[in-house]
């Protein structure tokens, strides 16, 4: 098993180093004044406002960007799943933002979209408001007035198309007798969504909710072209980033990793539980 | 449509359309397009970003926006012609060769992997699989200072061979189980069958395997290829001049100011261009791919 190997060797020994790393009290800066620091660390870490901060804003951001687009996917999913005039065309329309290279569709939501000079969202309000007569409009400064909701809008634009895919191929493999049957005995169309469509739809609710938070978690593409993490945006790996990059905190960063894998491991085991309910009616070779 | 034309060549008598049948397919259509303005909306933006890379740079910086300016080519001249350090050619090259190479990689480490996990059983192949799946789970910024310290000390900081392997250990737990995946649809008979008829390993792999898997392959290809072309952290702190990929030249713009909106705007696009053309392309393998062939 080549690959066995190779990956342990490449992902298991880094962090193994940073569960070691954690444990010094270590500035590349003072090289000579490494020494070992025991958990004092994580005390250091829990304490510190900019990384505490930095544990709500990403748990902030990942559950508000996941449970968003995961409801607008959903909506729009049940509109592509009847057919009309042009559907491909509008599905691979509502794609485009998942294939955008994340820290260009950044860039175009900081400098197209939400400038307050010359983007498009304040250019749309101007144009509206001298529609309607009035000269004066509001043109708020979206990312420094409401960043976290700026960053947010951003993931949630690239994200609903991903939640979209997921849950229309989960809509297109729903079983028609059984919904034929449902409206034969009488069931209306929100009786047919909520005790057919639902349950049906909750495996793949749940998978789009997993991948979708563990691939959030781990978002540093938009935080650092959108705000590069200031006005209290920084999640997790930015503040990491921050830590080991710019302050050479190497101890520090490395307790704050140790924290984030922790957390990743609680995540990940309610989420092996749900991906191993979906794969338990393959067929088992083994 | 065919149920709209149908009656008209059979010339049956037109029968009274009943009122829920009108009803219903009134609220249909106020549904289809209500389904088209959410892909325009969610559209727009890109469309956007389109029109003003076609802008010149006066022209893209108006407020209100406007729509009619003329159209012109000086973003994507600028944007190509610029040389030295400036120059777009190194970093889109540096990108072509992590994500192409590492592709190859994994694919290479893969395929084996997930052949034996899913045609010849191997005890608890389940546990490695979950195995495999949960170094996907683990965030990439925690093994991040190790493997720069790692680095620095070796000499292969701003080195692309560096981001070669890394990004091939990023894919390679989703290729595994993406592969796996697909290759668990060949029928075992089958390949009994072909092996009484004499046919021996690679006979099996290249006659009977391959044609089936293919298409497979191909989406963990293009996936793989998407992850690492977008990769900006590990990127971004390990590469410098030489190694810089196309998203670190990409965060060069996250401060320009004023007139260079249209260059902004055509630079993210010719950087997107790879990654949109590949998933236009296969947009039902992503979606299989993505959720890991959960979803069929």
């Amino acid at each position: 098993m080549p690959a066995l190997v190779f990956l342990i060797v490449v992902t298991q020994l880094p962090f193994a180093a940073t569960l070691v790393i954690s444990l010094f009290d270590w500035n590349s800066l003072y090289p000579e004044d490494r020494e070992f620091a025991g958990l004092s660390n994580f005390g250091t870490v829990v304490s510190t406002p900019e990384l505490r901060d930095a544990v709500l804003t990403t748990a902030v951001l990942t559950a508000a960007v996941v449970l968003v687009s995961l409801g607008l996917g959903l909506a729009v999913a049940l509109l592509l799943d009847r057919s009309f005039r042009g559907r491909a065309l509008v599905r691979t329309m509502l794609i485009a933002p998942f294939l955008l290279v994340p820290v260009a569709a950044a860039l175009l939501w900081k400098h197209m979209l939400l400038n307050p000079e010359y983007g498009l969202v304040n250019g749309v309000i101007n144009a509206l408001a001298g529609l309607f007569g009035v000269d004066d409009p509001p043109q708020p400064v979206w990312i420094s007035e409401m960043p976290l909701i700026a960053v947010e809008a951003a993931l949630i634009w690239q994200w609903t198309p991903f939640m979209m895919l997921i849950l229309l191929a989960g809509l297109q493999s729903r079983p028609l007798d059984v919904i034929e049957a449902a409206r034969i005995d009488g069931a209306g169309s929100w009786q047919i969504f909520r005790h057919i469509t639902l349950p049906h739809l909750r495996r793949y609710l749940e998978l789009g909710a997993l991948l979708g938070s563990i691939f959030i978690v781990q978002n540093f593409d938009a935080v650092y072209t959108l705000t590069s993490g200031g006005l209290g945006t920084a999640n997790l790996p930015y503040a990491i980033y921050q830590t080991f990059y710019k302050s050479h905190e190497y101890g520090l960063a490395s307790a704050a990793g140790v924290l984030v894998v922790i957390g990743s491991i609680a995540l990940a085991t309610f989420a092996l539980r749900v991906v191993s309910s979906l794969f338990s009616e393959e067929v088992s070779r083994g | 449509m065919s149920t709209l034309t149908a009656p008209a060549r059979t010339r049956r008598p037109r029968t009274p359309v009943p009122p829920p049948v009108r009803r219903a397919r009134r609220r249909g259509s106020a549904l289809a397009l209500l389904a088209w303005a959410t892909g325009i909306l969610f559209f727009l933006p890109l469309a956007w970003m389109v029109l003003t890379s076609f802008h010149s740079e006066p022209a893209a910086a108006t407020n209100p926006p406007s729509l009619v300016a003329p159209l012109t080519l000086d973003a994507y001249r600028t944007f190509f012609s610029a040389g030295g350090a400036d120059g777009p050619w190194p970093p889109l090259i540096n990108s072509m060769t992590a994500a192409l190479c590492s592709t190859l990689l994994v694919l290479l480490l893969a395929l084996p992997a997930a052949y034996a996990l899913s045609l010849r059983p191997v005890r608890k192949w389940r546990d490695v699989m979950f195995f495999f799946l949960s170094t996907k789970m683990l965030p990439l910024v925690a093994g991040l200072l190790p493997v720069y310290l790692f680095a620095s000390n070796s000499g292969l900081l701003d080195n692309i061979w560096l981001l070669v392997v890394l990004y091939t250990a990023m894919n390679l737990p989703i290729a595994v189980w993406m592969l796996q995946s697909f290759l668990a649809e060949i029928p075992v008979s089958v390949i009994e069958a072909a092996q009484i008829d004499g046919a021996r390993l690679p006979t099996v792999l290249r006659r009977v395997i391959a044609p089936i898997a293919g298409p497979g392959m191909a989406a963990t290809a293009l996936i793989c290829f998407i992850f690492s072309w977008n990769e900006l952290l590990f990127a971004l702190v390990l590469t410098g001049v030489r190694a810089e990929t196309a998203p670190v030249f990409l965060t060069g713009f996250i401060t320009s100011q004023g007139l260079f909106l249209a260059k902004v705007s055509a630079a993210s696009l010719a950087i997107s261009l790879p990654v949109l053309v590949a998933g236009f392309a296969a947009q039902d393998k992503l979606v299989q791919g993505l959720s890991l062939g959960a979803v069929k």
